[in-house]
């Protein structure tokens, strides 16, 4: 086996769990052992990871590829291709699976279907490593649709609920859309692409100019199509806020710190694409600032609890887009990887408050500090990591962004620089409405009143998060294992280091200004909310319903889409049916006139006989006539 | 050289060929299904001539000329047994023999 093959292991050893659920652990009187085939199998991804991460950090990239099929001259791989970006990306979907899955143990305690959960979650994290590993586009891909079924899964986990089947629907054709643009590209690269898949020799295509400058931008972009729809962009992004619906540690893996970063992975991995074509990057650049923005406005008057951190999920997504779009390559995968954690973080936090009150609804909680205190804290430590507070994690990759928007050489970079601000002072103000009014105050419920810490196998993994929350930022400036700061390991081109201290005084203080704010309506109640909602009713009702975006994609479905397939219907059964029907009515026909041939007249049959027979004889004597000669065949 | 040698090729042709056109005439417009079977013994007596004719005007050495009439004949005979237990069941059935009123199978 060539050196590097145990990395197969890395999405490996949880597929193989997978199937030891499937197999074993589904009945009732099994399922209990569920966790004892995933937790060691992510164990050893964790450690494959951490290993792969110190070798290709110290000895450049390892790539290892079995061939799988050959079609006509096009031959698809099996590999591993494992850099400094896929393997810092393994390090933290396995560590973050790994603490999500030890917390689901005691959140799924007593479900039904305990077993099927940690099957499903299994399969998604295979799969999730699975696509970071991958070497190549097509395996990608695979490993894409992989996770979408999974998160499919996952959403209508509690399938009897109609809400939950209606999420995981919704999740999965919303989704579509997007997945739609990442085949297109996958075939538009094999059918004008030099049947090439492997990211490093389509790395040295495009840098060599064997790609055209159109082809190359056109897969930029319609993989970001692919991006737009697993990252829940704008505006695509209706999906995510629905596929809450889920269990919580779902949330938290798949749709805050794992599946949803993919998007921005594979913005990532094909950035040599997008490089080399401006106008996609400038694409990136607008929506991912038009969703962060959005995302934001609409976590700040939503109530549920979760909801909120969606919102917060999109919006943080929308940051790393627009990194990646302003050039700020590092700042995007920085954030990616400070967000996997604090994200994490804070939707466990909210699971464990949900475990403990059975309600999602703000308005149900409050002074749930002085009753689960580890939750409080850790929670506090992941808002204030969200919100970009010095020395907490999110304040460094946030401060990149901000540096990479305001250097950026993008046209109108100014105006991705101030939504990016003002959406600092959004996420300040949204993160701590949530946590001041579920932790501190009177409780606004007997349950909040009778709420209880939760079990240490929950809040054990929430406080591992928090550390990692808190000092994740030291990545900056050296990547355990790998002996490098995070700009020098995950980088493309040159490391640049710009910092703009003006940013960094300016995000401090709108983040200081949207916690305090928070703080003055939800805490002190110096400032109302419901004045302002009545003030401003307009206001109010466009950001709780989300900007109508919803409904503007319902309008969408039920108009443009029933009218243009009403259109192709009417083709279908007029033209497509009428040919066929026309085939049939015109053979009835002839043979109606036909049959009155057969008269039935054994004479009438004999003499049609003898004519064909003089016909012939004429035929034959012509041809004569005319020199043809008619010899018997074969001799 | 006798007498039979005299007579030209020409003549047995028109004999056979008469002796055809009367039989095939017979089948197509005779009704009764008897006289149509009486034309087709015509026609293959008609052909058995022409058979004869040639085989003693071609080639002295060949027999297939000969040969070929036994077998028509053979054939016939055949025929006739056949078509006239056809003949027998059809009257049976249909208590008539005339061939245009037995159209069954009429489209």
């Amino acid at each position: 086996m060539p050196p590097g093959s145990e990395y197969f292991l890395i999405p490996g050893l949880p597929l193989l769990a997978f199937l030891l659920i499937a197999a074993f652990g589904l009945k009732p009187e099994s399922e209990r052992a569920a966790p004892a085939a995933i937790i060691p199998a992510l164990c050893g991804s964790l450690w494959l990871s951490l290993r792969a991460l110190s070798q290709v950090s110290a000895t450049g990239p390892v790539e290892v590829a079995v061939p799988w099929l050959y079609v006509g001259a096009i031959q698809l791989d099996v590999g591993v291709l494992l850099d400094n970006l896929s393997a810092l990306m393994l390090v933290v979907v396995s560590l973050v699976s790994l603490l999500v899955q030890i917390y689901s143990i005691g959140y799924m305690k007593g479900e039904i279907g305990y077993g099927r959960y940690f099957a499903y979650m299994s399969l998604f994290s295979g799969s999730m490593l699975g696509l970071v590993i991958s070497d190549n586009i097509v395996q990608t891909y695979i490993c894409w649709e992989l996770v979408g079924i999974c998160s499919y899964l996952l959403i209508g986990f509690w399938y009897r609920r109609p809400s939950a089947a209606a999420a995981a629907k919704k999740a999965f054709v919303v989704t579509r859309f997007g997945d739609l643009g990442f085949l297109s590209a996958v075939l538009l690269l094999s059918f004008f692409g030099l049947g090439i898949f492997g990211f490093t020799d389509l790395q040295h295509a495009a840098e060599t100019g064997a790609l055209s400058k159109g082809l190359i931008t056109a897969v930029s972009l319609l993989l970001f199509c692919g991006a737009v729809g697993k990252s829940a962009q704008f505006p695509l992004h209706i999906w995510l806020p629905d596929a809450m619906e889920g269990p919580t540690p779902v949330s938290a893996l798949i749709h805050a710190a794992t599946m949803v970063a993919a998007g921005v992975y594979l913005v990532a991995r094909t950035y040599f694409l997008f490089a080399l074509a401006p106008a996609a990057l400038l694409v990136v650049a607008i929506i991912g600032s038009l969703t962060l923005f959005l995302g934001a406005t609409m976590g700040v008057a939503e109530n549920d609890i979760k909801r909120v951190m969606a919102y917060s999920t999109i919006s943080q997504l929308g940051y790393m887009m627009m990194a990646l779009g302003v050039g700020g390559y590092t700042a995007g995968v920085f954030h990616l990887t400070t967000h996997a954690f604090f994200k994490a973080l804070l939707f466990l936090t909210a699971g464990s408050v949900i475990h403990a009150l059975r309600t999602n609804d703000m308005w149900k909680m409050g002074g749930l500090g002085k009753r689960m205190p580890i939750t409080a804290v850790t929670c506090l430590v992941g808002a204030l990591a969200l919100a970009g507070i010095p020395v907490f994690s999110g304040f460094w990759s946030k401060d990149e962004i901000l540096s990479a928007a305001w250097f950026s050489h993008l046209p109108g970079h100014q105006v991705f620089f101030a939504l990016a601000l003002m959406t600092v002072f959004l996420t300040a103000f949204y993160m701590f409405r949530l946590w001041f009014l579920t932790f501190t105050g009177e409780p606004r419920s007997d349950e909040a009143q009778h709420a209880h810490e939760s079990p240490w196998v929950m809040a054990g993994p929430l406080v591992i998060l928090a550390v990692l929350a808190a000092v994740a930022g030291g990545l900056k400036a050296s990547v355990p294992g790998a002996g490098q700061g995070f700009g020098e390991l995950v980088r493309f081109g040159e490391a640049h280091e710009a910092v703009s201290y003006l940013a960094m005084i300016l995000s401090i203080g709108a983040a200081l200004l949207g916690i305090a704010l928070a703080w003055a309506a939800y805490r002190r109640n110096f400032v109302s909310p419901a004045a302002f909602n009545a003030s401003f009713p307009q206001v109010y009702r466009l950001l709780k319903n989300a900007w109508y975006l919803n409904r503007a994609w319902e309008l969408f479905a039920t108009q443009v889409v029933i009218a243009g397939s009403a259109l192709f219907a009417w083709f279908d059964r007029t033209i497509v049916n009428g040919m066929v029907d026309g085939v049939a009515w015109l053979c009835g026909a002839g043979s109606r006139q036909l049959r009155r041939l057969q008269t039935g007249q054994v004479q009438l049959y004999a003499f049609v006989i003898v004519l064909g027979i003089i016909a012939g004889l004429v035929a034959i004597l012509g041809g004569a006539a005319h020199g043809v000669t008619f010899t018997a065949g074969g001799r | 050289m006798n007498w039979l040698t005299t007579v030209p090729l020409q003549a047995y042709l028109t004999l056979s060929a008469a002796l055809f056109a009367i039989g095939l005439l017979g089948v197509l417009i005779r009704r009764n299904a008897i006289a149509v079977l009486l034309g087709i013994e015509l026609m293959l007596n008609a052909a058995n001539i022409n058979f004869a004719a040639f085989w003693r005007y071609g080639a002295t050495s060949s027999m297939e000329g000969q040969v070929f009439v036994v077998i028509v004949m053979t054939l016939a005979a055949a025929e006739a047994a056949v078509a006239l237990a056809i003949i027998l069941n059809v009257f049976r059935r249909f208590k008539t023999v005339n061939v245009d009123q037995i159209n069954l199978m009429k489209g």
